[in-house]
């Protein structure tokens, strides 16, 4: 079976054609390494990596960014989404700071500093 | 009045990143200007990934691109002054500003624009119907999402499919909204493919292409819009209209380079970058003023504004050392399937010279050709171009000698 694709993991967006035989899979059309990859990622187990944001609790209309550290499982998103809606931070925080450490196999990190 | 060697105008992407350059080749009296309380511009506000994979070799977010050129200006000697908003710039580098301790003036040597630019709103598309609440330009819905955690809305249509519009619609969707669909007027998107798949596909979001939005119905609160496909000349085609119950429309439709002050100065604008006039430094037609980042030419990476802003900001620095433009200018024109080609002018032949282009519509495999008259400078060939990707080809100097008339970017299908 072949499967026609666009790699997202740079913006170059490369049109990538995955060839299915049971286990094997065989990518042409990548520019890089990372498209072969990707493409047998989207074909076995597709990931996507989540970035949202979280209340801060201690500051008055102030939202701190954050993402997986690790891409989930694309039908995850909405799993990790309904949790972080749930997620209050305390300010101050950091960069990196770790808010949950397992969310559908995945650290949920800060990407914004909060003073 | 006081005086500073190099004011930069803006603390985004783009002035942090020239102010750094100009810092690092010897210039140690930089100031930024910003009237936001925080640097790091539209960043902030920009939450997904996808950010710094030419500069950094890896998936960053905005605000954690602007926090490594945060942390570079904290740790040099730079000056910054937040919440401070610039009202006017003097041909003769005059900078005037204002903030809670009143108004300055500041004499400088050299001065780098650096103020992004805003998004197109609801007066510039004469869309008919009512003014109710809930119609947004993207970029303000996403501030009021991302950093002040509001629900814009529940059921989304967004217009335009630029790349703010479509990663709304993920955004939107990831927040629990329903998008019914983008809506593009052209009959391609003008965002990045990559955010075609994993912002729209991803959530099964239609995308129209040739559709638009041709009535906004609602009193107090947005209700519905109509929208309609249009025809080869963008007008609404009547049997096509459709109507859409929603409440929010977002307006992803195009951003203009904001260059109130750069009007004011005096300095020449290209009309179609909307954009200052400058040559390979990014220096204006004004001596001594540069221009970088989306003020200059709305650009789809932030990692190649990090790159032209450092130019800009070595311009100023060799201009503050003395070194002024010289005699001799080639002037650069788009031909055949190119829309603009920056710089526009070339002053030095010194070193190898980029040029930044983008293409009139989408093509598949094309051949771009750089030439001055009937002499070739450079060629470069590329499986697919559209006009939501900037090209970028460098002439060597080499190239550039003995070459006096305009020259020429084009391009034809192979
Ligand atoms: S295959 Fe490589 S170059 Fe092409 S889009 Fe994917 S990551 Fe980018």
């Amino acid at each position: 079976m072949k499967r026609d694709m666009i790699c997202i993991i740079c913006p170059r967006g490369c049109s990538l054609c995955a060839d299915i035989q049971g286990e094997n899979v065989t990518v042409t059309g990548n520019a890089c390494p990372k498209g072969q990859e990707y493409a047998i990622n989207e074909c076995t187990n597709p990931v996507r990596t989540v970035t949202a944001t979280v209340r801060v609790s201690n500051r008055y209309n102030t939202m701190a960014s954050v993402k997986t550290l690790t891409p989930v499982a694309k039908d995850k998103m909405m799993e990790v989404m309904n949790i972080l809606r749930q997620t209050q931070i305390q300010a101050p925080a950091k960069i990196g700071d770790v808010v949950l450490a397992d969310v559908c196999g995945s650290a949920i990190v800060i990407t914004k500093e909060i003073l | 009045m006081i005086s500073h060697d190099i004011v930069v105008v803006g603390g985004g992407p783009a002035g942090m990143a020239a102010a750094i350059a100009a810092y690092d080749a010897g210039c140690q009296d930089v100031v930024i200007l910003d009237r936001e309380p925080h640097l790091g511009g539209i960043l902030m506000q920009c939450i997904h990934n996808g950010f710094g994979l030419h500069k950094f070799g890896k998936e960053l977010t905005g605000p954690e691109y602007a926090a490594i050129y945060e942390e570079k200006v904290r740790s040099r000697n730079i000056t910054v002054f937040p919440e401070t908003m610039v009202t006017s710039v003097s041909p003769d580098r005059v900078v005037t500003a204002q903030n809670r301790q009143g108004i300055m003036k500041i004499q400088a040597k050299a001065v780098i624009l650096a103020m992004g630019c805003r998004e197109r709103s609801r007066g510039a598309l004469n869309i008919c119907g009512s003014r109710p609440a809930g119609v947004y330009s993207a970029g303000t819905a996403q501030k009021l999402v991302n950093c002040m955690g509001y629900q814009v809305g529940k059921r989304v249509v967004i217009l335009g499919s630029g790349d703010i519009g479509l990663i709304m619609a993920r955004r939107m969707s990831f927040e629990g909204a329903k998008v019914e669909a983008v809506c593009e007027v052209m009959p391609y998107s003008g965002g990045l493919t990559r955010n075609i798949v994993q912002c729209l596909e991803d959530f099964g979001i239609p995308l129209y292409l040739s559709t638009t939005v041709v009535q906004i119905h609602g009193k107090e609160r947005l209700e519905g819009v109509t929208i309609a496909q249009v025809d080869a000349r963008r007008q609404p085609i009547e049997e096509t209209k459709r109507y859409i119950p929603c409440d929010t429309l977002l307006l992803s439709v195009g951003l203009i380079p904001e260059n109130e002050l750069t009007r004011a100065a005096g300095i020449p604008i290209d009309p179609i970058t909307n954009g200052a006039i400058v040559d390979e430094c990014c220096q204006t037609e004004i001596p001594g003023i540069f221009a970088c980042g989306n003020v200059l030419q709305v650009h789809d990476l932030v990692d190649y504004v990090s790159d032209e802003a450092e130019r800009a900001g070595l311009g100023a620095v060799k201009y503050v050392n003395g070194l002024n433009k010289s005699e001799n200018t080639l002037q650069t024109k788009p031909g055949n399937g190119v829309r603009y080609v920056l710089p526009q002018t070339i002053n030095s032949t010194e070193e190898d010279v980029s040029l930044f282009l983008r293409v009139t519509q989408p093509f598949g495999k094309v051949k771009f050709t750089v030439s001055a008259g009937d002499t070739v400078l450079a060629v470069a060939k590329k499986l697919k171009a559209a006009p939501g990707e900037m090209e970028k080809i460098t002439v060597k100097a080499a190239a550039l000698q003995n070459i006096t008339g305009p020259i020429t970017v084009s391009l034809e299908e192979l």
